[in-house]
């Protein structure tokens, strides 16, 4: 029997090399690849969660966070297609528009 | 014939609206005759209600047009009345008659000058001003036409408005005589409020009967109204407007700056001598204010070179002799001096303006010399009537009035009348200095042009004038007539001839032949053009006037410039605004922090939850 403390850490490993990629990495599809190994820590850490008080629950919202990771990629994606159309390019960087005058 | 009265200021009054409406479109021909024409008329008005007046004169030597009510409040009335006596008779024939001969001399003086019609506007609107003046019959009124003249002598000193030091000229004659005229308005309010009227006549009853001789209240608003006079009249301390109010046409100097307007004060005090005689004090404040002033322009008259700056300096000193005459009581001796010296300096101004009109408008007496044959018009004139200002004995209606005066005075004060008659000497001096260095030498400038009839009638009937008007009024040893005074007695009280001894009158008549007799010797060793060409220190301080100028700009001018300097910017609401200053900077700094990079909002947002996280953990 693995203590529940394992998957926690794997969790919280899982979570920094996520938010690493998300600033580290320009190009938007690592971002969003970064952003899913985050929701993917936080499902993880719900198992290890439900591990720890003997419950179900934890299960549940991991299926929850599934769904929705999947639902935000989708859009995620839809984002990123437009952007390449309008911009030729994936670097998240020259995305600026949204930006006070200089 | 006194029913027609009111038409005496209303002739000029429609003049100036006509000239003002239709302004320039009308012809200079047309504009002309409506601006002579109409003072004339006015001038025939008053002839005729003269003429009626000697031959029969009304019962009470009065006579009240009242016209309509003005204001009408509980426990104040002020009537818009005209008021007739010996006294504005006489300053109405002087404004109308020598008005009219100014308004004739610029037709032809003026001719050519664009806005001809404006200047025949602005001068009629001053005579309509200054007969409302005299005639009113309420203070209120009188103040009515006394702030007119003072707009007229802003607008006429400031005709030639394209030159900016004329413009200043005007600015400040106008704020140096609102000065004046504001303790002016103080005291028609301290009598207002005390007597319920500003009616003249029985304003000065209610006062003589309310208020004993020498107390405090008829001091102050004696020395309130006297005030507004000095402004008005050019004296000490209020005097440094006049010297810049030639910035003018040369007849507005004429009209204004020596016939009529600057004797309003004199007029203003003889007007309400009752109140003054309530205050002992301030008459014996007006005549060492005089004196003072009688020598200050004096010794500045003797050291200009600008023409039209040696009669300014005059005015203000023969003005000084009818406010001396005023501080001794001698209220028909002022009146005397007023009538002649508003002949004679009319006279010599015009003649002044004849002569630069010939020399291209040059007014440096040093630029000129060697008139006499060139323009024998002009030196006649000028001569005339520099000996009416000398008062040169018999020939010349100045001797008359100023020996008239300085018996008076000496009977007051022989100390008073020493200055009187050193100034008289002084005045001898600078105005023969003009004459030799003007007339006689060799020629500096050669002359263009000639006279019209229309300058040439104007400055006869006025060198006639000063030639006959004297005779109103003789001293004891010089057949004693006294038509002047006895006509004016019902208004100013019957003036005395006092005993004097014989060294009085000698004395005034030596004084004249000493002053043009130093005048010639300088004159004849040069010494008038060497002081000009270089001058000594006594000559600078004296041309500044003894630096009134420069003292007042010091003492007020300079810091009211650094106040308004200071609180330009507003230094009150600066912590107000600093508040604003504030957040427009810390706006601006986080403003810059959208600047649409997402990896930066992402560690933002990140170091937001840690800092979030650590608090929750370790607070």
């Amino acid at each position: 029997m693995i203590p529940w403390t394992a998957p926690a850490a794997l969790s919280l490993g899982l979570f920094l090399l996520g938010l690493l990629g998300l600033l580290a990495r320009r190009s938007l599809v690592f971002v969003l690849m970064s952003i899913e190994i985050m929701l993917n820590a936080a499902g993880l850490l719900f198992i290890a969660a439900g591990m720890r008080w003997g419950s179900a629950d934890g299960q549940i919202m991991f299926i929850l966070v599934l769904n929705l990771a999947g639902a935000e990629l989708a859009l995620g994606l839809i984002l990123l297609l437009r952007l390449r159309g309008r911009l030729t390019t994936l670097d998240g960087d020259s995305a600026t528009l949204l930006r006070d005058a200089p | 014939m006194t029913g027609f009265l009111w038409l005496v200021p209303a002739l000029p009054l429609l003049g100036a609206s006509l000239l003002g409406l239709l302004g320039r479109r009308l012809p200079a021909r047309l504009a002309a005759t409506i601006g002579a024409g109409s003072v004339g008329l006015a001038a025939l008005v008053t002839t005729a209600i003269a003429i009626g007046w000697l031959t029969h004169p009304p019962a009470s030597e009065t006579y009240i047009q009242p016209l309509w009510t003005w204001i009408s409040l509980p426990g104040f009335t002020a009537n818009f009345a005209l008021y007739l006596d010996p006294v504005s008779l006489l300053m109405t024939l002087v404004i109308t008659i020598i008005g009219f001969f100014i308004h004739l001399f610029s037709t032809e003086y003026m001719h050519g000058e664009s806005g001809y019609s404006r200047y025949f506007a602005y001068l009629n609107l001053f005579v309509a001003a200054m007969l409302l003046l005299v005639l009113a019959s309420d203070l209120l009124v009188m103040f009515v036409g006394w702030e007119g003249v003072g707009v007229c002598s802003y607008l006429l000193v400031g005709f030639w408005f394209e030159t900016p030091e004329n413009g200043g000229a005007a600015q400040k004659s106008f704020i140096v005589t609102r000065i004046a005229d504001i303790a002016m308005l103080a005291g028609l309010l301290l009598l207002a409020t005390s007597f319920g009227t500003l009616s003249i006549q029985p304003l000065l009853a209610d006062a003589t009967a309310a208020w004993p001789s020498g107390t405090f209240m008829p001091a102050l608003a004696a020395s309130l109204l006297l005030i507004g006079g000095l402004g008005k009249s050019a004296q000490i301390p209020l005097q440094t407007w006049l010297p810049d109010a030639m910035a003018g046409p040369t007849p507005v100097s004429a009209l204004i700056h020596a016939a009529t307007m600057v004797t309003a004060g004199v007029y203003l005090v003889v007007r309400t001598h009752t109140l003054f005689q309530l205050a002992p004090a301030v008459l014996d404040a007006i005549a060492i204010g005089a004196a003072a002033t009688i020598l200050v322009a004096a010794f500045a008259g003797l050291a200009q070179s600008d023409i039209k700056r040696i009669l300014a300096y005059s005015t203000m000193g023969q003005i000084g002799y009818m406010f001396l005459a005023l501080g001794v009581g001698a209220w028909s001796a002022a009146m005397f001096h007023l009538l002649s010296h508003a002949v004679f300096k009319a006279l010599l101004f015009l003649s002044a303006g004849a002569i630069s009109m010939r020399l291209h408008h040059e007014q440096n007496i040093f630029a000129m010399g060697g008139l006499r044959a060139e323009l024998p018009v002009a030196f006649w004139a000028f001569l005339l009537g520099s000996l009416s200002l000398a008062a040169f004995p018999l020939i010349d209606c100045g001797f008359f009035s100023k020996e008239f005066l300085l018996a008076a005075v000496w009977h007051a004060s022989p100390l008073l009348w020493a200055i009187g008659l050193f100034g008289a000497v002084l005045t001898a001096i600078y105005i023969f200095r003009a004459v030799f260095t003007v007339f006689f030498g060799d020629i500096v400038t050669e002359t263009s042009g000639s006279y019209g009839p229309r300058i040439i009638l104007p400055l006869a009937i006025l060198g006639f004038g000063a030639l006959t008007v004297g005779w109103l009024e003789t001293p004891d040893f010089l057949g004693h007539f006294s038509i002047l005074s006895g006509f004016l007695t019902p208004a100013t009280g019957a003036a005395q001839h006092p005993a004097i001894p014989p060294l009085v009158p000698l004395a005034g008549i030596a004084a004249p032949f000493a002053g043009i007799a130093i005048a010639y010797a300088l004159h004849a060793n040069g010494f008038w053009r060497r002081q000009a060409a270089a001058p000594s220190l006594a000559r600078r301080i004296m041309q500044s006037a003894f630096g009134f100028d420069a003292a007042y700009r010091a003492l007020f001018v300079a810091p009211f410039l650094a106040t308004v300097r200071a609180l330009r910017h507003d230094p009150v609401d600066a912590a107000f605004v600093s508040l604003e200053t504030l957040a427009i900077a810390l706006h601006r700094r986080l403003r810059r922090e959208q600047n649409g990079r997402l990896r930066r909002y992402a560690g933002w947002m990140m170091a937001g939850s840690l800092a979030t996280l650590a608090l929750l953990v370790f607070a």
